[in-house]
């Protein structure tokens, strides 16, 4: 899946006074109120981090708030999808106009009709919208399905993504992976028999 | 365009949805020939993306057609209702096409409805666009949320009937948001907090908020930010509870012992002042939905798990305000629906907070304080558990009598609340701990710690230490100098400190109370020691020690008709009649070392004899 990065971070945290000797439990809170939602500086969303204490001494602040600041050397896990990557995610919710995907639990992703490509038609199937795939029938998006879509674009403040089945690669995680391990099985096949003939 | 009777006249400008309608009412009362549903609704729906296209051309008067649908002012016409739902419905498969810079109006008017003036079905039909519109379009989130909270916020005090399940409508509406979007919860508690009414208004929109905002807390809203939601609604309580004083409680009458105090004051709580009324009346609503919602909690299987919520806002917020009146109910309510566990766990996590020495020393004393008064009044705490508590809170007392450091700048606060708190409870309790002999071994170093040298019975609340000393005398707990009873004992100065225990003082409001009263136990029932007429003075009966029926089952609601006495209880009297017809007659013995051999061998001499 694209859009997560691994990043090595130097930070600066500004600690309460209060919370001398006890400055770990003070640094995982201070990054903890970070956690899913869209930094700038960062340019992500954090997702997860992991740090360690760089140094045993801290620099007051000087000023009317005496924070002291503690130097972290972290490791962030962020998110941030860019247009024209894939994503994936498991779909929540089916209606003829549009299809609901919610992205590693917390980013919602809407693929409206317009950005669905003409191979899927709507269908109900056990009393259950679905969209099935008009040339391969068992290329079915049903409610539970883990999609793989374009991301079209991502709203940050909501973090939500808008994103498209139009592109060929995109659709059931699981019908694609199939697809694509067979198309390998038959090159290797075309291989050995060309081999075979020279 | 315009409308008759039955449907709508059709003219060169009418949208094809529009007219397809009227032909579907006059299928619907026909039932003459079958339309392809889908086929209809497809065409509808492109018929609408038309008209929302239009916008951004020339030619826009489709989409000013739409719009005028949508006018607040044709809201009771038949045929315009049916076309509001209709345009509603199909608008929310639309709602890709919506752009907020060539439709506004269209999503004006759409946002600003509101759905009590509107019938059921278009507030159905509403409820769904607004879902649609919010779980499409991540811009339009938070105005959606909007818009459905502010129509929680503002319902009507009395709904008609069609429009009765409106209100669960709405909170479907934000629980199936939350569902597609995950970040709307933490939208959501954004803006409940934001329009929250502020502390001046003392009117119905506060309990509609509460009832509202507890609502989504028992919900999968609440999973997320259900704890934001109780602290947001704690506070606001804690604000009210500061505005209400106790007027009739004689604060000065140091002729009234503290006892008597409970027996004297009227309750529920009354005033004078017009605006206290309005306050108490709002509280006592609030309080009332507070404990409402916790009998939710529980049916729900989720008791546990608020409890740890509500007191972690105990601790706090109520711990260190200065006493508060009403909010801690709530905890108690919570306990008494759940005695095993959650009665359990406040007293345990009481007795930690008192035992903590990283606690500064006025937590501590609040803590004890609190215990004692959940202990003494608690009716479904059962006397095997408060022998345990009170073991640990003297064992704590002893270890402190021999460690003290004499010169400790912060006095022996601490050690003197806890003995108060002691004798406090045992003040209600004495009797069902003398009752079972291990109970009363398990107080043991008691005795020692009452009468070190840092003298607690001189330092604590002269009253408390007054009824114990008779009851403890009375019952023979230990041995009891005649120099500390009935001595006109003056407040210390570290007594003074306590200000006495109101934290769980019987002073509930009208409706609120009937929710508290039978788990709670008022003085006017406590079977003191020395609970015996002028006969039967040197007698006391043996009953069962853990059974409720000791307490009187009948509680005391209004303190004016119960100025009650201390006489006996009927059946209490009737078995010390039975008993006093008996040949032997039993002293109760004042020798220390013997107290617990005695009492022994008066339950072998009343078994025999009977």
């Amino acid at each position: 899946m694209e859009g997560l990065k691994m990043a090595d971070t130097e930070l600066m945290v500004y600690i309460h006074p209060s919370k001398c000797g006890n400055e770990f439990s003070a640094v995982c809170r201070e990054l903890s109120s970070l956690l899913f939602q869209y930094d700038e500086t960062l340019d992500g969303v954090l997702l997860a981090f992991d740090f360690t204490m760089k140094s045993k001494g801290a620099k007051v602040l000087a000023g009317l708030n005496p924070y002291f600041g503690v130097k972290v050397e972290s490791k962030l896990l962020l998110f941030n999808p860019k247009p024209n990557s894939r994503v994936e995610g498991k779909i929540v919710k089916i209606s003829p106009e549009s299809v609901h995907v919610i992205v590693l639990g917390f980013s919602a992703a809407i693929i409206t009709d317009v950005d669905i490509r003409e191979e899927f038609k709507y269908t109900m199937r056990n009393g259950e919208g679905c969209f099935v795939s008009t040339s391969h029938k068992r290329h079915v998006l049903k409610v539970g399905t883990m999609l793989r879509l374009q991301v079209q674009s991502f709203d940050e403040e909501v973090m939500h993504i808008a994103g498209s089945l139009l592109p060929v690669d995109t659709g059931c995680v699981k019908w694609l992976e199939k697809q694509s391990e067979e198309a390998l099985r038959s090159v290797d096949l075309e291989d050995h028999k060309r081999r075979k003939i020279t | 365009m315009h409308s008759t009777g039955k449907g709508i006249s059709a003219s060169r400008s009418t949208p094809n949805w529009l007219k397809t309608t009227a032909l579907e009412l006059d299928v619907f009362q026909s039932k003459k020939y079958y339309i392809d549903a889908e086929l209809r609704d497809t065409a509808c729906v492109s018929d609408i993306r038309e008209a929302l296209a239009s916008a951004k051309s020339e030619d826009t008067h489709k989409y000013t057609e739409l719009v005028q649908i949508l006018n607040p002012q044709n809201k009771s016409h038949v045929d315009v209702v049916a076309q509001q739902e209709t345009l509603l419905k199909f608008l929310s498969r639309s709602v890709a096409f919506l752009d907020a810079a060539h439709h506004e109006e269209l999503l004006i008017r759409i946002l600003g409805m509101k759905i009590w003036d509107h019938p059921p079905n278009v507030v159905y039909a509403l409820l769904e666009l607004i879902i649609s519109l919010a779980t499409t379009r991540g811009k339009y989130l938070n105005c959606c949320l909007e818009m459905l909270i502010f129509n929680l916020l503002s319902q009507p005090h009395i709904l008609n009937k069609k429009m009765r399940e409106a209100p669960s409508w709405v909170h479907s509406a934000l629980h199936k948001i939350s569902y597609l979007v995950p970040p709307a919860p933490s939208q959501i508690l954004y803006i409940l907090v934001k329009r929250m009414p502020n502390i001046y208004n003392k009117g119905h929109g506060l309990v509609t908020y509460v009832d509202a905002s507890l609502k989504l807390e028992n919900s999968s809203i609440g999973k997320v930010v259900g704890d934001r939601i109780l602290r947001v609604i704690m506070l606001r309580l804690l604000d009210l509870d500061v505005e209400i004083e106790r007027d009739d409680i004689p604060q000065d009458d140091s002729t009234l012992g503290l006892f008597d105090m409970e027996l004297e004051v009227a309750c529920p709580v009354q005033s004078l002042n017009q605006n206290y009324s309005k306050v108490s009346e709002l509280l006592d609503k609030l309080m009332v939905l507070s404990f409402e919602h916790l009998e939710s909690c529980q049916n729900a299987g989720r008791l546990d798990e608020v409890f740890e919520i509500l007191f972690d806002l105990f601790e706090n917020l109520i711990l260190t305000t200065c006493k508060p009146k009403f909010p801690q109910f709530l905890l108690f309510y919570a306990c008494s629906l759940d005695p095993e566990d959650c009665g359990v766990k406040f007293a345990s996590k009481l007795l930690d907070i008192f035992l903590s020495s990283n606690k500064d020393r006025v937590t501590r004393t609040n803590a004890v304080d609190y215990l004692a008064s959940y202990l003494s009044r608690g009716k479904f705490l059962h006397a095997s558990f408060v022998a345990s508590i009170l073991k640990r809170l003297v064992d704590e007392c002893a270890d402190y009598c021999r460690t003290y450091n004499v010169g400790a700048s912060s006095g022996h606060l601490v050690f003197y609340s806890g003995c108060q708190a002691i004798m406090y409870v045992l003040c209600f309790r004495m009797r069902s701990i003398l009752d079972v002999p291990r109970f009363q071994l398990l107080l043991t170093p008691l005795e020692s710690v009452l009468s070190h040298k840092l003298n607690p019975l001189k330092e604590c609340n002269p009253y408390v230490v007054s009824e114990f000393l008779k009851q403890a005398k009375a019952g023979g707990l230990f041995f009891v100098s005649e120099a500390f009873i009935f001595g006109d004992l003056p407040e210390s100065e570290t007594s003074r400190a306590f200000g006495g225990f109101f934290s769980f003082y019987p002073c509930l409001f009208k409706i609120s109370n009937s929710f508290i009263s039978p788990n709670f136990i008022y003085w006017s029932m406590v079977k003191r020691t020395h609970d015996e007429d002028e006969a039967f003075a040197e007698v006391i009966v043996y009953g069962d020690t853990d059974n409720d029926e000791d307490y009187d089952d009948d509680p005391v609601l209004d303190n004016d008709v119960k100025r009650m006495s201390i006489t006996p209880k009927q059946s209490f009297m009737r078995d010390t009649w039975r008993l006093s017809k008996m040949p032997s007659r039993i002293r109760p013995s004042t020798s220390p070392s013997q107290s617990l051999l005695f009492k022994c061998f008066r339950n072998m001499c009343f078994e025999f004899s009977s």
